[in-house]
């Protein structure tokens, strides 16, 4: 039971910790990754810029949203 | 020491700082309500568990995980962690949200410690959880941001040593100037830890995913210099349109 309870506690602080209020930049980011990595393993490993404007139009949204709900 | 080893250093021990400060707080409150033996016996247990979780999980990661796998996992928990601080850091400097005021956490800390009865003549309990608590969880925040920018970089043990060093900083600070944590400059603070997080952490996720960035390592400057003309640019635009929204709300 206590074992339980420790797991159900340190679960509850990584998600807190990674997804949050903001579970569009968790859920955002893990996206983004695995668009990154098909394109690198399908020939586009020069691809660099993709990442950078990706990030910028992933933190304008969530900014967006943190603006219009205050 | 290099560039990137100075930049990973400045950034953990940004992010360390903050986070001390935050801890400092709690520990500040319950020594000050429920004794300081109790206090600083929490803050030093937990202080002893977070340096086991490094040494740890630390050399354990080192050791077992293939370095790019590595990179991808820490370079999207950077980026993660990194543009939290930095959405909530660009809100708060844009009037969005309301700055982080240390002194009204400490007030409502110690409210809530002096409500607490007290159980005997010796060593007070709440005031030990509470100081642990604290402690531990502002430092597992730090403790990631060690792992990441450490094990990335192969720089743990300069990474750990930035933590260590702001946590003296800060402990030594709180010491002289006691309760008036609020003049530390916090939102700035996390700005500029934010930005470096996102850079370390789009460098990393992309090279551990397969990107060969232009110039190499010389690419995280460029980065930085990117992330901080949008960080820049997002503060001025939101800082318009919130004071035209209040304008247009008292008329």
């Amino acid at each position: 039971m206590r074992i339980r309870t420790f797991l159900a506690t340190v679960g509850k602080f990584c998600y807190e910790f990674i997804v949050g209020d903001t579970p569009e930049i968790a859920v955002g980011v893990g996206v983004l990754i695995v668009i990154v990595w098909l394109l690198s393993r399908n020939g586009a490993g020069a691809s660099f810029w993709f990442l950078p404007l990706a990030v910028t139009a992933l933190l304008l949204g969530s900014l967006w949203r943190g603006s219009s709900a205050s | 020491m290099s560039g990137t080893v100075l930049i990973i250093a400045l950034a953990v021990f940004g992010a360390s700082a903050v986070e001390a400060v935050e801890a400092l707080t709690i520990v500040l409150a319950a020594g000050f309500t429920r004794g300081w033996r109790s206090a600083l016996e929490g803050a030093g247990a937990a202080l002893l568990c977070l340096v086991v979780v490094v040494a740890v999980f630390g050399s354990a990661l080192v050791r077992y995980v293939p370095i790019n796998t590595l990179r991808v996992v820490v370079g999207s928990l950077l980026l993660v962690l990194g543009l939290q601080w930095l959405r909530k850091a660009i809100l708060r400097a844009s009037g969005y949200k309301t700055k982080h005021d240390e002194d009204a956490i400490y007030r409502r800390q110690v409210e809530r410690l002096s409500g607490i009865p007290r159980t005997g003549a010796g060593r007070d309990a709440s005031g030990f959880i509470i100081s642990f608590k604290g402690v531990l969880l502002e430092g597992l925040e730090v403790v990631m941001v060690v792992l990441t920018l450490g094990l990335s970089s192969g720089h743990l043990a300069v990474a750990a040593a930035a933590a260590a060093a702001a946590v003296l900083v800060v402990a030594g600070a709180g010491v002289v100037v006691s309760r008036q944590l609020r003049e530390v400059p916090e939102n700035a603070m996390k700005l500029g830890v934010g930005l470096m997080l996102v850079t370390f952490g789009t460098f990393w996720g992309g090279e551990g995913a397969g990107v060969r960035w232009p110039g190499a390592d010389l690419a995280l400057l460029g980065l930085l210099a990117f992330y901080a003309l949008l960080t820049w640019a997002s503060v001025g635009r939101l800082s318009r349109t919130g004071r035209s929204a209040r304008e247009a709300s008292q008329a």
